[in-house]
């Protein structure tokens, strides 16, 4: 049941349907972007104190992961609501986790360890939830590359069992942000548990 | 709507404009430049942000072991904040400094010592002459200050209460009042506990605070009194201190109780000895000018072994391995 390619509007019904909400993609659009400007508008006008680096580095990183939880949770929004919408937005959703990810790694990269190559390769070799966080963005590559309309159409059904690996990105993204906290905080063990109830929900679908 | 401040972007040092030290002079200047109607776009939030502290009553002397570099400013010093009683958040310290009541105060003085009670903040004060030291504050999470500290050595406050030949260490130990925003969730094991050697705290560099920048220590920095060991992680550097317990045994510290291999006793400044987060061969110092674009591209610094204080405070570890005891 659960193809990617229902993505695409083929039915006549189905175009009627997604003609009304014209709408929703460009808000949601606009909405995603809320977080980038915001930041950037934060830097400009010093509101983000005396660290600038490291407000850049955890905002994009929670954003990163507010996205990858919420591309999970479409799916079996969808069934829950019985509505086609929550599918529909899976693609840019997930496409903008990626964004966030990349700006989040490009800030580590370029700002916070100033492109010092041996400091990284030491950072993911010695540091547990750097290597965590590499597997994660490693994953999200090839699925960001092949979330396009074509790539579905020419995977198949390859494309689903590839386009799994996200809930291992999720988990590896989640156990990232455990293992970074300073002190018993709630918040990552928050996310672990969205991402491990996601998790359970999808593999009963699987079993079922 | 915030503005955006071009001079701040263009790099402008927030120092130079914060700063209580260099205000006074500052005003000398702006009063001078009113006088002959040049008065800048600069100089307007000079006065309100100079007004923060509270000047401490009392004649300050300079002192030898401070260190030339320059100070970060005060307005980063009291608003970028490790002090989870308060919050976990950099700001929350300065942002809920208010429900840290500091009067009355009292510091409990009790364990293997000849001379043990209660003493009000005053009585602890009193006998000592305040200095300066200008040191440099090196937080576990690889990032550094320079800050200007007022107060008066340990060591002299200890020897007042006739430790006897069983004291070994020193216990400190923070207030611990249900009521503050932080200590509602068990972050860490409260109240905050830390230790110290006791050669560690006789040591000359061994530092008790309750100014900065020939301010009242501010709540969200530890008031009203604060330890500072300039050659440890800053966690050791333990704030608004309840209780001094000289012990023979070694103390329980809190992020050692939290996470034991990744914070020991010691928790000495060590470029070779990485944190399982943070390689601590690099930081990044916190000047202060800090809103401009250049604090994204400033690089980072090396950092020293007993964050430079080797010369004084080397000889404690003389023959010790401080990989193992970390
Ligand atoms: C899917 C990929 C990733 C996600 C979802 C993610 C998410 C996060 C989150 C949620 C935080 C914590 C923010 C906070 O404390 O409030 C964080 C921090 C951080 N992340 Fe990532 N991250 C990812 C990949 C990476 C990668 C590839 C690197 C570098 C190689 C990286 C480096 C860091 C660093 C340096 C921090 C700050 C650690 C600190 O506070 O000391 N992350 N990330």
């Amino acid at each position: 049941m659960d193809t990617a390619l229902q993505d695409s509007v083929t039915t006549p019904a189905k175009k009627k349907a997604w003609a009304k909400r014209w709408w929703l993609k460009p808000l949601v659009f606009l909405v995603a972007l809320i977080p980038l400007v915001s930041l950037v508008y934060s830097l400009l006008t010093g509101q983000l104190g005396p660290n600038p680096i490291e407000v850049l580095t955890d905002e994009t990183g929670e954003w990163a992961l507010r996205f990858i939880v919420l591309g999970l949770l479409l799916t079996p929004l969808r069934i829950w609501l019985k509505k086609p919408w929550p599918v529909q937005l899976r693609r840019m959703i997930g496409l903008f986790a990626f964004f966030y990810v990349v700006v989040h790694f490009s800030i580590y990269l370029f700002l916070d360890q100033q492109l010092d190559l041996a400091a990284i390769i030491a950072d993911v070799i010695e540091r547990p939830y750097i290597t965590a966080g590499t597997v994660a963005f490693l994953i999200l590559i090839p699925l960001a590359i092949t979330s396009n309309r074509r790539m579905v159409k020419r995977l198949g059904k390859k494309w689903q069992s590839l386009h799994r690996w996200v809930y291992i990105a999720a988990c590896a993204a989640v156990v990232h942000y455990v293992w970074l906290a300073k002190g018993d905080r709630i918040e990552p063990f928050v996310y672990l548990a969205i991402v491990m109830f996601l998790l359970v929900v999808r593999l009963k679908r699987v079993i079922a | 709507m915030a503005k955006i401040d071009w001079t701040k972007l263009a790099g402008i040092r927030s120092s130079e404009i914060t700063d209580p030290a260099l205000f006074a002079r500052r005003r000398q200047i702006m009063q001078a430049s009113v006088a002959l109607g040049l008065s800048g776009t600069i100089a307007a939030p000079v006065l309100a942000k100079g007004e923060n502290g509270t000047p401490l009553n009392a004649k300050i002397t300079k002192s030898e072991l401070s260190t030339d570099e320059e100070p970060t400013s005060f307005e980063t010093a009291t608003t970028y904040n490790n002090f989870y009683e308060l919050g976990t958040d950099k700001g929350d310290p300065a942002r809920y400094a208010k429900s840290l009541k500091t009067e009355p105060w009292s510091i409990v003085v009790d364990g293997e010592c000849d001379a043990p009670g209660k003493f009000t903040l005053e009585d602890i004060l009193k006998p000592h002459a305040v200095e300066e030291r200008i040191y440099r504050l090196r937080c576990v999470e690889a990032w550094s200050m320079v800050i200007p500290w007022n107060g008066f050595e340990l060591g002299a406050l200890l020897k007042r209460f006739k430790p006897n030949s069983k004291a070994k260490y020193v216990a400190f130990e923070t207030l611990n009042d249900p009521e503050l925003p932080g200590m509602s969730r068990p972050v860490l094991d409260w109240p905050y506990v830390e230790g110290l050697r006791i050669d560690e705290a006789m040591n000359p560099l061994a530092f008790m605070a309750m100014g900065i920048y020939g301010n009242e220590l501010p709540n969200q920095n530890g008031a009203p009194l604060r330890l500072v060991v300039p050659w440890k992680y800053g966690y050791k550097s333990i704030k608004s201190i309840v209780r001094i317990s000289f012990t023979e045994k070694q103390p329980p510290t809190s992020w050692n109780k939290s996470a034991p291999n990744e914070y020991g006793f010691y928790s000495n400044v060590n470029p070779d000895v990485s944190h399982p987060r943070w390689s601590q061969a690099k930081e990044r110092r916190l000047s202060g000018d800090t809103s401009g674009l250049a604090a994204l591209f400033t690089s980072k610094i090396e950092t020293k072994f007993l964050n430079g204080y080797a010369e004084l405070a080397g000889p404690l570890y003389a023959d010790m391995d401080l990989k193992k005891y970390y």
